[in-house]
């Protein structure tokens, strides 16, 4: 046998041992965590930043003094820019006024915030268990209509009312999701499709209610729902800040999250259907129970969250009495990382942004659909971290890695 | 060698096992049963005896064909125990096909329904079906748009957001140009240039397809909301663009009923029907449509043949926004004649549902989106009517049967296997 | 065509996955490619074939230079590749998925089937392939598929044929078949590159071997040579023990017994068929064949990923048909799954986890529902120190480990709750020589402390290294059984083939 002549030496030392691990890269400690969460907030903090740029762009290009401007730029450009900027920092300033300027601005914020953060719960925990809920629109809407229900046919002092109806809205919104999950443990049906049916569903259904006389207001005819009455309407503990307790609430729904998802087996099987279905189904944990517990439980957080606008800042059923808290809560789960110290934190950015949004309508005319705009751009800047590091020139490539839901879409 | 010699029976039986076929022959007969007895109780024995439904069928101004009057009580009858009969026949079939059985019992319970409304008056039959398929239109597009996204391998969620986009689009070029066919193509173009992006994302930078998709959706209602109150809402005559008129095939129009139906349409109802017969025939029939195929299945197959995988993706799905384009222009220039807020309303969904519906294919698609189209349509007609049925439940319909479809129920639909993956070829 | 390879260097990031290699094959020459797996030998094909490019070095073609920039290419010179893992689009005819890429058409883009099929239908009969062209290829057996493989190659006119470990998924008569038609295609003046890791069939059909390990050629040689043992020294770099140091059995009680078992797939075909055996504390009992006749569904039914149709399951005398894993792993089962990656880990989440993925419901990992982290990582630091698996950390996603280190994890996690009986399924798959050396160890020690350890492995070398006793699955029954040392190569080969005496 010819052997050509082999240096040993020349092979890098791991070779000749297979069994060598991963390199040692984390600092150990307090700097290693402040580190990670660093990293880990670079990404979404720069697609923020990138999308109220975009959102700039396009208020200054739509708005017609600003447009005047810049049609005479090359006679005097400085015109054009300082119109632009003006009109960019009157904007931007309104909304910072309106949502965080002063202590009833922060109040709306807070008020706004809190169906966020549970709808944005919702989604964030469907994620962990591999599902993607743009349900929430339903199930807010299914749970707030049970919790009105209960607010219209009974009449209890406030400690019984009260918890009737956000248990009520709970479960209503645990049913509406538990029947995404069941569809989808049993025929394989996508969540994404039969959620947005549901909505549209639940929406009619909200319509139908709202003409029958349970539902309507006596005396009136359009689809408008009695007040909810004192009895069942979240207490506001400190008179001169308007936050009902509902934020608290939120807060606390957050931290059992938290705990469900890293402190408990119900949570770990979440995790682990979410992550690698097939070695969670090895592993002897029921993929399709899992599926229908996660729907139910994220179904539940979006009821509560519709029942939290029910019973605090509108209490009355409307056939749009929920805006748009159902998509906002996609954008928002998506910016926090599912996680759910990271959809308090997005959830309150949002509020900020809704309750700053109609202020800045006021003062400069700028259209609140900007912010829609603005949260699509947030969920492509999040899940495309390239795109913003090619905009940054950021070369930290820990941005952070996209999520997959794409699997399973057909019947399987 | 000690080998103990044990039984190595064969064990690929040939015989299919019989069980399993029965019970799945019953059911099918027992669900066209139920809908027959159904129609019967709920429509036969409401009506009298004495009653009649008349309805017509030709489109106003027309006189070709008489209006058929039927006693509504025996029509009823008729066509409930037809269904029932169905479900007999799927006894005798070795493997009934529950879409062909249950669908066709389906149908006739909605006609049961519909000569039923009609009892004591008037039903405008043609115009439920002429109006079914104007609206199916948008549908069919949407469908075709998200098929030949799906054959190539990439999921598109974000059909609803490119029609919105390119009726905006359409809209706004067609007033200020004054020329439609100008507002058509801009609404094309709008669909394609949506296509790209979802495309880039999508394949260049690797986002989950649903996100992208997530993302289109709430940037083209955001974006044009917001262009509708800055832009439309000041400058009026920038959404007055107009609708295309109808036009006739002469000759072929006048055949009794099917002949204004179908060959009676503006642009847009004739470029569906092209589009479907034309991509039914090229998917299967093409060199195109074997690599769109190839590369929708296996990719890794396609490539190491040589087929450029990326290339075939992007292209596809830039097809898909134009055929979006098509459907959102619809709205604008072929219904509406003016852009409003979220006008789509969800008809993009709806398209998905009707793609998978129809199995991936456009001729299933097609039908799916008559099926579709006519249950918005029967709201309209019901309510003219004055039948006792809430309309929020009606509209609901179209929603409830996509849930049915989607759940497989009417079926297992065959999804492109490589649907949804991200490619990526060798260094 | 004359092929050659001149100094060949493949760099990815990280690793060197080829290192100056140079081949030469001549026209009407089988010349094979031996090494282990990750040796560099599909890399190295992948150049040739147009699918990477090389880092340095050039491709001759005839004494020409050749550049690719895409399989297109490389298959206009007239290079043919069959792939180990089969290119075949399931939903195509057979006549598609050969003319994929070259379309015949009539008309300008148009598909001209009937041209297509004409011609399968001569390559088939010339080569003696036996292929339908309308035949759908996912209802084909795995055989047939590979004879559609070479159909493309051949209906692209190719000169030079690359065939990628073409006998892996073959029964040993369909092997002997299959080494013919290559001999044939070598005659007919084409240069064939076979690529194994199979000795027995290299020797017995190349003209020429060269011998890869680790991205370099570390020899060229010829069957006449070089004997088996001089190869595989060759291609692992040491003296390779292909057996393991193993003590006789003393098996006690019988713990598993598995009687007239039925077993359906996932496509409810009967994949298992009135099997039984046993399985006694203290030996290795392993379960042999060629892969794909039952072996993965039969072990799935005994622990409880499949529900048997018929027959029985006992552990101890306790019925156990159709339990569930759960219940299976309280009763003190273990199972190490075929594919690791897929159902034995969950790469994102971190070691400490994985060691009690499926034992969290138990104490003392959790109360109730609540979870107790620290005897999670107490688990965890005893685990990683006993059955030596580098990591980083116990946090370290399980995922940034060496394949050797993750079966470790499986493997560790697995023995430290095994009560009973160890399950255990291609345990040493893709692993380097070392990490395989120590599973055996390990198993064999499981054994000798009194577990009952059932084998399934598709790799003779494994059964014949551990198993006190070998059962041979052959269409889903138990074909033969052989004990102690009358399981030899042949024996077995025999058994596995069908043949019973």
């Amino acid at each position: 046998m010819t052997t050509p002549a082999a240096d040993p030496a020349v092979l890098p030392p791991e070779a000749d041992d297979p069994l060598a691990g991963a390199p040692h890269e984390r600092p150990p400690g307090v700097a290693g965590a402040l580190r990670d969460l660093a990293r880990g907030l670079l990404g979404p903090i720069l697609a923020i930043i990138t999308a109220l740029a975009v959102g700039a762009l396009i208020i200054v290009f739509t708005d017609p003094n600003a447009l005047d401007a810049w049609r005479g730029f090359f006679s005097d450009p400085v015109e054009a820019l300082d119109a632009s900027w003006d009109l960019i920092a009157t904007s931007y300033r309104a909304l910072f006024d309106s949502s965080l300027g002063s202590q009833r601005a922060l109040a709306r914020t807070l008020v706004q915030s809190t169906p966020l953060i549970l709808v944005g719960l919702s989604v964030a925990l469907a994620f962990k268990a591999g599902l993607f809920n743009i349900g929430g629109a339903g199930q807010l809407i299914a749970g707030a209509m049970c919790a009105a229900w209960i607010g219209i046919t009974f009449d209890l002092p406030l400690a019984v009312h009260l918890p009737m109806a956000l248990v009520a809205g709970t479960v209503g919104g645990g049913v509406w999701g538990a029947a995404i999950g069941f569809l989808k443990a049993r025929t394989g049906a996508h969540e994404v499709i039969t959620s947005i049916m549901l909505n549209f569903v639940a929406l009619r259904l909200l319509d139908y209610a709202l003409t029958t006389d349970t539902f309507r207001r006596p005396g009136r005819t359009d689809p408008i729902s009695p007040e909810m009455p004192g009895s069942v309407r979240l207490p506001v503990p400190i008179d001169s800040f308007r936050v009902h307790i509902g934020f608290l609430l939120a807060l606390a729904v957050a931290w059992g999250c938290w705990w469900l998802l890293q402190r408990t087996t119900v949570g770990f099987r979440m995790r682990a259907v979410g992550a690698n279905p097939h070695a969670a189904r090895y592993a002897g944990m029921g993929v399709a129970t899992t599926t229908v517990l996660s729907m139910t439980i994220a179904g539940g957080l979006a009821g509560l969250g519709g029942t939290t606008i029910l019973l605090g800042s509108t209490p009355r059923l409307t056939g749009g009495f929920f805006a748009s808290v159902g998509f906002d809560a996609i954008a928002l789960a998506l910016l926090g990382r599912a996680s759910p110290i990271g959809v308090v934190g997005a959830g309150l950015l949002f509020g900020a942004l809704q309750a700053g949004s109609t202020g800045m309508q006021a003062k400069t005319s700028t259209p609140i659909d900007i912010i829609f705009v603005i949260q699509a751009l947030i969920i492509l800047f999040v899940a495309a971290p390239a795109i913003v590091r090619t905009v940054w020139r950021v070369k930290d490539t820990r941005l952070g890695a996209g999520q997959r839901f794409s699997a399973g879409w057909g019947a399987q | 060698m000690t080998a103990t010699t044990a039984p190595a029976p064969d064990p690929r039986p040939e015989v299919v096992e019989e069980t399993g076929a029965r019970r799945h022959a019953l059911m099918v007969a027992g669900l066209c049963a139920g809908v027959g007895i159904a129609a019967v109780v709920l429509f036969g024995l409401t009506a009298t005896s004495d009653q009649v439904s008349t309805l017509l069928m030709n489109p106003r101004g027309v006189d070709t064909i008489p209006n058929v009057e039927l006693p509504t009580q025996i029509a009823a009858f008729v066509l409930g125990f037809g269904a029932v009969l169905l479900g007999v026949q799927a006894l005798r079939v070795p493997n009934p096909k529950i879409t062909v059985y249950f669908g066709g019992a389906l149908g006739l319970f909605a006609l049961t329904l519909v000569v039923w409304a009609a009892r004591d008056g008037t039903g405008a039959f043609y115009g439920l079906i002429s109006g079914s398929v104007a609206r199916a239109t948008p549908i069919a597009f949407g469908a075709i748009a998200g098929l030949l996204c799906e054959r190539s391998g990439v999921i598109n969620i974000a059909i609803e957001g490119m029609m919105l986009a390119a009726a905006f689009g359409a809209a706004i070029t067609a007033s200020a140009t004054g020329s439609l066919w100008i507002g058509l193509l801009c609404g094309v173009l709008t669909g394609a240039v949506f296509g790209a992006v979802h495309a880039v994302i999508s394949i260049r930078y690797e986002v989950d397809q649903i996100v992208g998709g997530t993302f289109i959706n709430i940037f083209a209602l955001g974006m044009t909301s917001y262009l509708a109150v800055r832009v439309l809402a000041r400058y009026a005559e920038l959404n007055r663009p107009g609708t295309f008129r109808p036009f006739q095939i002469p000759l072929l129009v006048e055949i009794p009923f099917l002949g204004p139906l179908l060959f009676s349409q503006n642009v847009f109802g004739f470029l569906m029907f092209g589009l479907v017969f034309f991509l039914a025939w090229a998917l299967f029939n093409t060199r195109w449509g074997l690599r769109v195929r190839a590369v929708g299945e296996h990719p890794r197959a396609a490539d190491t043949v040589g087929i450029r995988v990326r290339f075939i993706r992007y292209r596809n799905v830039i097809y898909g926004g134009m055929a979006a384009g098509l459907g959102g222009a619809w709205f604008t220039l072929g219904s509406a004649g003016r852009f409003d807020q979220n006008m789509t309303n969800g008809r993009g969904f709806i398209a998905l549902a009707a793609m998978i519906f129809g199995r991936w294919h456009p001729i299933g698609a097609l039908i799916a989106a008559l099926i579709f189209g006519f249950s918005e349509q029967l709201n309209d007609y019901l309510s003219l009517l004055d039948t006792p049925i809430p309309s929020q439940f009606l509209l609901m319909a179209p929603y409830v049967v996509t849930i049915v479809v989607v759940a497989g129920l009417v079926g297992r639909p065959r999804v492109p296997a490589a649907n949804g993956q991200v490619y990526k070829s060798g260094g | 065509m004359r092929v050659e390879l001149r100094g060949i260097t493949k760099r990815f990031p990280g690793v060197v996955a080829n290192e100056d290699v140079n081949l030469v094959v001549e026209p009407g020459q089988v010349h094979a490619l031996l090494g282990e797996n990750g040796a560099g030998k599909s890399t190295l094909m992948n150049v040739l074939y147009g699918l990477y490019r090389q880092t340095e070095g050039e491709v001759l073609l005839d004494g020409e230079p050749a550049s690719f920039t895409s399989p297109a290419d490389a298959i206009a010179a007239g290079i043919g590749m069959v792939h180990q893992h089969f290119m075949l689009v399931p939903v195509f005819t057979v006549a598609e998925n050969v003319m994929l890429g070259v379309e015949p058409t009539s008309a300008p883009g148009v598909l001209d089937r009937d041209a297509a099929r004409r011609r399968v239908l001569e390559l088939s009969a010339r080569h003696g392939l036996d292929v339908d062209p309308d035949a759908l290829v996912e209802d084909l057996p795995v055989g047939v598929q590979q004879r559609v493989e070479i159909l493309k190659a051949l209906y692209r006119e190719a000169d030079c044929l690359i065939l990628d470990e073409p006998t892996a998924v073959l029964t040993p008569s369909e092997i002997d078949d299959m080494l013919e038609i290559i001999r044939r295609l070598a005659d007919e003046g084409r240069s064939v590159i076979f690529i194994s890791h199979k000795l027995r069939e290299v020797r017995a059909i190349a003209d020429q071997i060269t011998i890869l390990r680790r991205g370099r050629v570390v020899g060229t040689t010829t069957p006449d040579e070089s004997d088996e043992q001089e190869l595989a020294s060759a291609m692992v770099g040491r003296d390779v023990q292909l057996v393991v140091d193993r003590s006789e059995a003393s098996p006690t009680d019988v713990v598993l017994r598995v009687s007239d078992l039925r077993v359906r797939d996932d496509r409810d075909q009967l994949a298992v068929a009135d099997v039984s055996f046993e399985v006694r504390a203290g030996e290795i009992v392993a379960i042999a064949g060629v892969q794909g006749n039952g072996q993965s569904e039969l072990v799935k039914g005994i622990v409880g990923l499949l529900r048997p149709t018929a027959g029985h399951v006992e552990l101890d005398g306790v019925d156990v048909t159709g339990a569930t894993t759960s219940r299976m792993v309280e009763l003190g089962v273990a199972h190490v799954p075929e594919d690791r990656q897929r159902d034995g880990l969950i790469s994102s989440f971190p070691v400490a986890d994985n060691l009690v993925l499926n034992l969290t419901r138990r104490s003392p990992y959790s109360r109730g529902i609540r979870i107790d982290r620290g005897a999670i990582r107490e688990n965890a630091d005893r685990l990683v120190r006993d059955f030596d698996i580098r990591t980083s950390s116990i946090d370290a996603a399980v995922g940034t480990l060496s394949g050797g280190n993750q079966q470790k994890v499986i493997v560790g996690r697995e023995m430290s709750h095994t009560e009973r009986l160890l399950v255990l399924s291609q345990p040493t798959r893709g692993l380097d020589v070392g990490s395989i050396q120590y599973i055996h160890r390990r198993i064999v020690e499981a054994r000798d402390e009194g577990l009952a350890v059932l084998l399934n492995s598709s790799e003779l070398d494994e059964v014949l290294a551990l198993a006190d006793r070998v059962i041979v699955m052959y269409r889903g029954g138990v074909i033969g059984e052989v004990t102690g040392d009358e399981a030899t190569r042949d024996s077995v080969g025999m058994l596995m083939a069908g043949a019973r005496t």
